[in-house]
Parts: C-alpha cells; sequence; structure tokens
C-alpha cells in the first residue's frame, strides 16, 4: 500500500466511524432517521445544505468543465446564489407546511397539497429518475478518484464497490445525522484542499491568475469566454435559469430543509451560502491551470484534470490527501441521495399500496432499499460513459419540471388544479426525455428556428411546454368543475 | 421598508441571467480574472451582502428564536 493510499483508507474509516458515532443515545424512528427529529439549528441545517450540493461533482465536475468547455463553466458560479435568493422566500412557507402536516417527503409536500396521493406518486417517479444519475456521478467520481490518487493500484471499478457498501453501511445504522457528522469533516477537508490547489497552480504554473489566463487564451483564444456557437451565451443563461429554479427541487433538498428547526435557520443560510459558493472558483481556476500543464484529456476523461495536474505536481502524501478529501465529497452526498431515494420509494410508493403500514415497517423498508439503490447505481456508474457535468444536467431538467406546480402551490388561491400539475409534469419531462433521445436530430427537426432558441438548455424548452400544459389543463378542469357544480 | 427592500432581491437575476449578454469577453481583465468571470464572481458576492440587508429588516427573524 503507498502513502498516497493510507490517505484514502483512514478517510474512509473515519467517515465509518463518525458515522456510526452520531446515532450514539437515539431511538431511530422514522423520523430521527430522515429528518433528525426536526431539531438542527442553523449551522447544521447549513453543513447538510452545503453538503449536498459541495459534491465530486465540485471537485472534478467543475474543475474537468473548465478544462475541456472554457468559459461555458462560470453557469456553475451563477446558478447557486440565485437559487439561495429565491430560497429566503420559498423555503420557509414549504419548511411550515411540513412541520405543521408531520411530511417527510418531497412527494409528501405535492400529495398533500394538492390533495392526490396519485401526484404524489408521479413526484416520486420524477425524483427517482434525476436522483439516479446524481448518485452515479458521485459513484463515478468516487472510482475516479480512488484509482488516480492510489496511483492505479486499486482499479475504479473496485474503489466504486467499497465506496458503494461504506456509504450503505453507515446510512443504514445512523441515518441522516451520519450525513450530517461526516459533512463536517468533508466541509473542512474540501474547503482545504480546492483553496489550496486553487491558488497554487496558477501561482506555481504561471506566477500569477492573469498570466495563467492569458496563457490559456494564446493556446485557445476566446477560450475563457462564452463561444459564439454550441453553448453560446444563449445556452448559458438559460442553464443558469434552469438549475437556479431546479436547485431546490431535489428530493434530497427537502430532507434537509425539514431537518431545521426553525425558519429562521433557513433564512439566515440564504445569506451565507452564496459565500460558501466561492468555493466552486478556486475548482475552475484548477480546470483553467491545467489546460497547458497536461493536455490532451477528452470526452469523459476531462473529469480527471484535476488529479492528473496533481499527480504531475506533488508527493504521495499530499496526492493522498487530496485523495481523502475527493472521497469525502463523494460519501456524503452519496449517503444523502442513498437516503432521499430509499425513503422516497419506501414512504412514497410502497405505503401507497400498503395502507396499513405503520412507521417502524416504513423504515424498515427503507432500510432494505438502500443497497438495492447503491447496487442499481454502482452498475449505472460501471458501464455509462458520460461526463460528470452532462449526467448532472440531465437530472435536473427532470426535477425543474416540479417547479411550476410548487410555486403556485404555494399561492393562496392556487389557480392549478390537481389533473394541470399532473399534465404539465409529464409533458415536461415527456419534452427532456424525446429531445434527449433524439439530440441529434432537435436542431435538423426545426431548421427554421433561430441559432439562439435551438441552443437553449432542454430543461428550459421543457419547462416552457410544461406551463402551457399546465395553464390549459387547469382552466379546462376548473371549467369542467364549474359546469358540474 | 422592509417591502420595499425586498425587491433588491430581484438585480441577482437581471445581473446573472440578462447580464452576461453584453458581458461576453474576456478583456479587460479584472483582479486577473476574465471580465465575464469577475462579472459574476462580483454577484455572487453582491448576492450575499442583499441578503444580509434583506435577513436584517425583515421582521420575521427579530421574534422566531
Amino acid at each position: 500500500m503507498n502513502g498516497a493510499l493510507i490517505g484514502i483508507a483512514a478517510a474512509v474509516v473515519l467517515a465509518l466511524g463518525l458515522g456510526f458515532a452520531a446515532r450514539r443515545g437515539r431511538q431511530m424512528s422514522l423520523e430521527q432517521w430522515t429528518v433528525a427529529g426536526r431539531a438542527f439549528g442553523a449551522p447544521l441545517v447549513f453543513l447538510l445544505m452545503a453538503g449536498e450540493i459541495y459534491t465530486t461533482f465540485t471537485f472534478l465536475g467543475a474543475s474537468g468543465f473548465a478544462y475541456g468547455k472554457g468559459g461555458p463553466v462560470y453557469y456553475i458560479l451563477s446558478y447557486g446564489p440565485l437559487a439561495y435568493v429565491m430560497s429566503y422566500f420559498v423555503l420557509p412557507p414549504i419548511w411550515r407546511y411540513a412541520k405543521e402536516n408531520a411530511l417527510y417527503s418531497q412527494s409528501d409536500f405535492f400529495a398533500s397539497k394538492y390533495d392526490s396521493p396519485m401526484l404524489g406518486v408521479l413526484v416520486t417517479l420524477v425524483g427517482i429518475v434525476a436522483l439516479i444519475p446524481y448518485l452515479v456521478l458521485q459513484f463515478k467520481g468516487l472510482g475516479i478518484i480512488v484509482e488516480a490518487a492510489g496511483y492505479g493500484a486499486i482499479p475504479s471499478s473496485l474503489a466504486v464497490w467499497i465506496g458503494a457498501a461504506v456509504a450503505t453501511a453507515y446510512v443504514i445504522v445512523s441515518g441522516v445525522r451520519g450525513s450530517a457528522w461526516t459533512a463536517v469533516l468533508k466541509d473542512i477537508a474540501i474547503l482545504a484542499v480546492v483553496v489550496f490547489l486553487g491558488c497554487y497552480f496558477p501561482l506555481h504554473y504561471y506566477g500569477g491568475f492573469a498570466e495563467m489566463f492569458a496563457t490559456v487564451e494564446q493556446m485557445k483564444p476566446g477560450f475563457t469566454a462564452l463561444p459564439a456557437h454550441g453553448e453560446s451565451v444563449w445556452w448559458f443563461s438559460s442553464t443558469v435559469l434552469l438549475t437556479a429554479l431546479g436547485f431546490f427541487m431535489w428530493p434530497h433538498a427537502y430532507g434537509s430543509i425539514y431537518t431545521a428547526r426553525s425558519a429562521r435557520a433557513i433564512r439566515a443560510n440564504a445569506v451565507l451560502l452564496p459565500l460558501y459558493q466561492l468555493i466552486l472558483l478556486f475548482a475552475i481556476l484548477v480546470g483553467f491551470a491545467a489546460i497547458p500543464q497536461v493536455p490532451g484529456l477528452s470526452g469523459p476523461a476531462i473529469d480527471l484534470a484535476l488529479f492528473k495536474l496533481s499527480l504531475k505536481s506533488f508527493d504521495p502524501w499530499l496526492v493522498g490527501i487530496i485523495g481523502a478529501a475527493g472521497v469525502l465529497t463523494a460519501l456524503v452526498p452519496g449517503s444523502m441521495i442513498l437516503i432521499a431515494t430509499a425513503t422516497l420509494i419506501a414512504n412514497n410508493l410502497y405505503r401507497v399500496v400498503h395502507r396499513s403500514a405503520d412507521d417502524a415497517r416504513v423504515l424498515l423498508v427503507a432500510k432494505l432499499l438502500v443497497p438495492v439503490v447503491a447496487l442499481v447505481a454502482v452498475y449505472f456508474a460501471l458501464s455509462g460513459g458520460q461526463t460528470i457535468v452532462a449526467l448532472l444536467l440531465m437530472g435536473y431538467s427532470f426535477v425543474t419540471q416540479l417547479f411550476p406546480a410548487l410555486v403556485m402551490s404555494l399561492t393562496k388561491r392556487n389557480r392549478v388544479t390537481r389533473a394541470g400539475a399532473a399534465a404539465g409534469i409529464l409533458a415536461g419531462v415527456a419534452t427532456v426525455a424525446a429531445v434527449g433521445l433524439t439530440r441529434a436530430s432537435f436542431a435538423t427537426l426545426f431548421p427554421a428556428l433561430p441559432a439562439g432558441i435551438k441552443e437553449l438548455n432542454v430543461g428550459i424548452i421543457a419547462l416552457a411546454v410544461n406551463i402551457a400544459v399546465l395553464i390549459v389543463v387547469s382552466a379546462a378542469t376548473r371549467a369542467n368543475a364549474a359546469r358540474r357544480a | 421598508m422592509f417591502r420595499a427592500v425586498r425587491w433588491l432581491a430581484l438585480l441577482p437575476y437581471l445581473a446573472l441571467i440578462v447580464g452576461p449578454f453584453f458581458l461576453n469577453q474576456v478583456t479587460p481583465y479584472v483582479f486577473g480574472m476574465p471580465l465575464l468571470l469577475a462579472w459574476i464572481v462580483a454577484w455572487v458576492l453582491l448576492s450575499a451582502a442583499i441578503m444580509a440587508v434583506i435577513y436584517r429588516l425583515d421582521p420575521a427573524n427579530r421574534d422566531e428564536v
């Protein structure tokens, strides 16, 4: 075992230990397991919300996308602050309603607001479809990190298996409390590592930030702004809007929102989290620094940029520390997503079918589902060939379809009907799937469209379809109901 | 007062969604960053500042613990 592997192994053991210790002195009821008894104050809610946002995506995805695509990577900095600004106003009413009605999940929220268990089932299915790619990207990232940082001693496929096993174990024992405590460790580690790398590489190799960007610009003119075609400014702005709206539509985000003790804890976080977003800037700097130093990575291999540059620059012990931080950024969010997915299936699919099931039984089913979900994700992680950012954007296109029905449900007199909400979500998701499957032909199908529209993010086009269908179907069903009355 | 200040929350949306159409260029470098990146970083900071002002003035944050 080399020096780097010792660091990584220590991180895994520490994560496991913290996860198990977090459970001490608590009876694990369903409410404890999924939302920690709704007893977390601002600091722990902050860590959970930050914990699930700063993932392997931050670490490998942001640096890899900067390396491979250049300017378009800036979208990753832009959407977070917009989502937090919105969260200040939108999340407290959601939290309050969930507390009053003892809700556990996002699907519970829709089912309760629209008084329709079937809508809850639909939201659950959308959530699962979006969560799986998100979980896959965590495991995939984990495999990349362990293989690269361990100098190839452990192949990425084996690392994916070990990581999935560790996450499964501590999720089953400690639920969301395990994730919160490991999140503390993870956030300190990633903060230190990413800020260090983001400063060290530009200064060491180029003597300054402007010098680094100038070197990149010399190799590839225009690379550090948005290109005229493809990932153009139209793509950029529509992607920022899509991801900002979708940010809090992820099912696992609801888990962290519900853990809050008060609405004030949530509002305080809306002020602090945009600053935390700046960590991403350092990951982006690493990606740009890698362009002249480790040229030639393309396709899914761009996600390796950070580690290729680290391997070139540092001794094994330091690579081990970077690897350890990387492993934690995959394990913590991975475990949050595992909890969310298992709870969704148990509470919002199993319970709808078996109405008599009590909380203890639902908890048991959820725990039994954890390894099953992990296995599905391992399967995709070992078989797929997409980049980390592509996987995440696909998930975002799906979850954002829940946004219109959710926001309308918070208004005083909601004009959206059950059927309207369901039809809108279905239309949006179908559009994403259809365009995703026939990707190459989209521009050829509608050659008359201006280039700007063709470059819009698919999720935004789907959202427009979604809203149109939602309005029409709501109006029709309301008129119907009025005639009958 | 708070009702009026709340509208400040729209500024980050304008800056980060509409702004790139006008600021999509590399030069001039600002604090060592290409212009578009510098603009975005500035607005990340300004978003936090705006939310801090809103948080301070929001009466809801006074009575709850």
